[in-house]
């Protein structure tokens, strides 16, 4: 097959394309929003394929189990906190009789280059029992999905692939493989797998505990586990996981003896080649990408007492991505150093494009809240995130997503007034409709306002699950007063009408909305190139 | 033979354009490349870096080490001195001289190019100036993989290929534009 030139998350969807499968959801996130643009791309000229982004990732989660439920392969991709949100769906499925492929794929963000966590998603996979696949290549990123498929349908379980920034968006050859056929619709005859009633639940529980001795002995015995003794050298063995072994495949030609190492990228962890490794040094260094995950696993259970080099003793940063310095001083290798200059350089923090409508709004909020003496403007996760920097300084909490609503709630109810809350269009129908529909059923004082830039823009521009101009109509539908759904359109030529309308809506002593609506810029361009007029 | 480079210049700039052209014509010459991009938050009007690496052996990781790059290709100035800890000594910086003043407390644009100078390994080059004479405002992108050109291990012809694989769509008069700003960036 030809070569291909690919991102991590492109060759991670061609590798679920090829495994024959029938279906993708999923939500966007950097780093991994390029998984699912890859396949939509894809599907757009397939009939076999169906994919779509959803509302959240645990929608997309439940859409992808449905899918696998009648016996089709299906992935659905998100960032690593979008796992906190499909995690109800995703530990529970682990109990469940998979029967089509299901595989999750999970984009970690170490160094938090677009996020608000560096949290490490190998620990889901943990805390689910189940197994997961860590690539350090575009070319397994491709090989090791194909195989999650495989080990889905085989172990009956979802299984997890974990993908950090750096692989997700870096580009490289791949070579893919022979196509296989999608599944046939097939519902499985055990259905009492699928029904999670304590009783059942209790058996599913057991099973899956039992199956842990062959996932292990799957590891145990994986060629992505792979382990190599070096008994002329015994000072210190090393581990690696991810991208991890790339850096340390660097690095350790400059060392003067070449150390036993094993690196892992299929988990539960081979605890027989670790116990091998440790047999055969008095010290191990671990280099993984994320937490101490790997780490603390060691000190967990192994008999040998071995010294245990890494991110706890502070041989390697607890904090930010791996790269190929970071980890030389855990192997006992000098710093390096380049060229440097006497300028004190300023920093250039990314900023909303000049003329986005966010501009506008946070223009606006910030006049009317002139008004009062006091005031607090909770917010939200997208581009408008960026409202928290100078020159705008307009939003005060940046949580997760949809918790810009929740909070102002609690505030309001607390006693504070006025109480805001500034929300996107598609995070509030990601996860703000909840938290509105509580805030609705107490008439809470609160203004919360929707910033309507018809696109998922922070991500790349992806279409929202409703059009804006099915927006006011959810909101009258879940019961806000008629005349407290103001839409405003934040230009600057309409500052002191909008002003005016925030105020008012401030003053209220109840639930309000103002839909603040004009199109991202960025959206508008693709638009009109695109020939559209929508 | 290994050729690191670390892109830098200011979200929006046309970055990952310049990494894609000189990564498609080291491919079209037969070598490895491997290519880090920056997407997401950081894209937004920010200060965007992207590493670049070109060998003729396998190359296991994505990331330059420090002291290890052998050019800095910047889209302005003030980006081009933000990395320089990664540059070997005797590695180049190419950079537009052309400056993006989008914070406060952007320094005086005399006393970058002096800095840039003082490095000893610099190459300054007025971009915006070429590619208005070779007819396409847009192509000061592709001036500045002129400049970079020859010290890069790529032959001019592939880069030239890799030019004409880019621009194809957009029409023969583009593509010329772009072929002229090449070689306007490499004199
Ligand atoms: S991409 Fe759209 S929403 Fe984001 S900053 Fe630019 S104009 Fe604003």
């Amino acid at each position: 097959m030809d070569e291909m030139v690919l991102l991590g998350d492109e060759a991670l969807a061609l590798g679920a394309i090829d495994a024959g499968m029938s279906s993708a959801y999923g939500y966007p996130g950097t780093p991994s929003s390029e998984i699912m643009e890859y396949i939509l791309e894809y599907s757009s000229s397939s009939k076999d394929l169906f994919a779509t982004w959803s509302s959240n990732e645990k929608t997309a989660y439940e859409e992808a189990l449905g899918a696998s439920f009648v016996g089709k392969r299906v992935l659905v991709t998100m960032k690593h906190v979008g796992l906190n949100v499909a995690a109800d769906s995703f530990m529970n499925s682990a109990l469940c009789d998979i029967n089509g492929g299901l595989v999750i794929a999970v984009a970690d963000d170490p160094g938090m280059h677009s996020s608000q966590g560096e949290q490490d998603s190998r620990y889901y996979s943990a805390f689910a029992r189940i197994m997961c696949f860590e690539p350090r290549n575009q070319q397994e990123c491709y090989e090791m999905t194909r195989e999650a498929f495989d080990i889905s349908e085989k172990f009956h379980i979802p299984v997890m692939i974990r993908l950090v920034t750096r692989l997700a968006h870096s580009r490289a050859v791949v070579v893919p493989s022979e196509k296989r056929e999608a599944n046939e619709l097939h519902k499985s005859d055990n259905t009492a797998g699928w029904r999670l009633l304590p009783a059942l639940a209790r058996k599913n529980w057991a099973k899956l505990l039992e199956d842990q001795t062959d996932f292990e002995k799957y590891t145990n015995e994986s060629e992505y586990n792979p382990l190599s003794i070096n008994t002329d050298f015994t000072d210190f063995g090393v581990i690696t996981t991810g991208l991890g072994r790339n850096y340390y495949d660097e690095a350790k030609i400059e060392l003067p003896s070449l150390p036993s190492h094993l690196h892992i990228s299929a988990y539960p962890a081979p605890k027989d080649k670790i116990q091998k490794l440790a047999a055969s040094v008095k010290k191990i260094v671990v280099i993984e990408e994320g937490c101490t995950f790997i780490e603390d696993y060691l000190r967990g259970y192994l008999e040998q007492s071995i010294e245990i080099s890494g991110k706890r003793n502070g041989a390697i940063s607890l904090t930010g991505e791996l790269n190929p310095d970071n980890i030389r001083g855990a192997l006992g290798l000098p710093k390096r150093e380049g060229l440097k200059t006497e300028m004190a350089l300023p920093g250039r923090p990314p900023q909303l494009c000049k003329g986005c409508p966010h501009a506008d709004t946070y223009a606006a909020i910030n006049s009317a809240r002139e008004e009062f003496d006091n005031s607090i403007v909770t917010s939200d996760i997208g581009c408008y995130s960026l409202g928290a920097l100078p020159p705008h300084k307009a939003i005060e909490t940046i949580i997760c997503m949809g918790a810009s609503i929740g909070t102002a709630k609690g505030a309001a109810e607390a006693g504070f007034k006025p109480v805001v809350a500034v929300i996107g269009d598609s995070t509030f129908l990601h996860s703000g409709i909840s938290p509105l529909v509580d805030a609705v059923s107490c008439n809470t004082p609160m203004t919360v306002i929707i910033l309507d830039n018809g696109t998922v823009a922070m991500t790349g521009g992806q279409e929202t699950i409703l059009p804006s101009s099915r927006l006011k109509s959810l909101i009258e539908g879940i019961g806000i007063e008629p005349d407290h759904i103001k839409t405003i359109v934040p230009l600057k030529k309409n500052h002191t009408e909008n002003v005016d309308v925030i105020k008012t809506e401030m003053e209220y002593d109840g639930i309000s909305v103002v839909i603040s609506l004009r199109e991202c810029l960025e959206t508008a361009r693709k638009r009109k190139k695109a020939g559209g007029n929508k | 033979m290994k050729y690191d480079i670390i892109l830098a210049g200011v979200g929006g700039q046309g970055v990952l354009s310049v990494a894609a052209c000189i990564a498609t014509s080291a491919m079209l010459q037969g070598l490895n490349v491997r290519q880090s991009e920056v997407h997401g938050m950081a894209q937004r009007g920010g200060a965007v870096m992207s590493h670049l690496r070109i060998s003729d052996k396998e190359i296991p990781g994505d990331l330059v080490g420090r002291g290890n790059a052998d050019m800095i290709l910047s889209m302005e100035p003030l980006e081009s001195l933000r990395y320089l800890d990664y540059l070997n000594p005797e590695g180049k910086i190419v950079t537009s001289s052309e400056t993006v003043i989008n914070i406060p407390d952007y320094p005086d644009e005399s006393e970058i190019i002096e800095n840039v100078k003082a490095t000893g390994v610099s190459v300054i080059v007025d971009a915006k100036a070429i590619a208005r004479e070779s007819g396409n405002m847009k192509a000061a992108n592709i001036v500045i993989v002129g400049a970079a050109s020859s010290y890069l291990p790529v032959e001019q012809k592939y880069i030239e290929q890799a030019i004409k694989q880019m621009f194809s769509a957009k029409g023969e008069d583009v593509v010329e534009q772009n072929l002229k700003a090449f070689i306007s960036g490499r004199a």
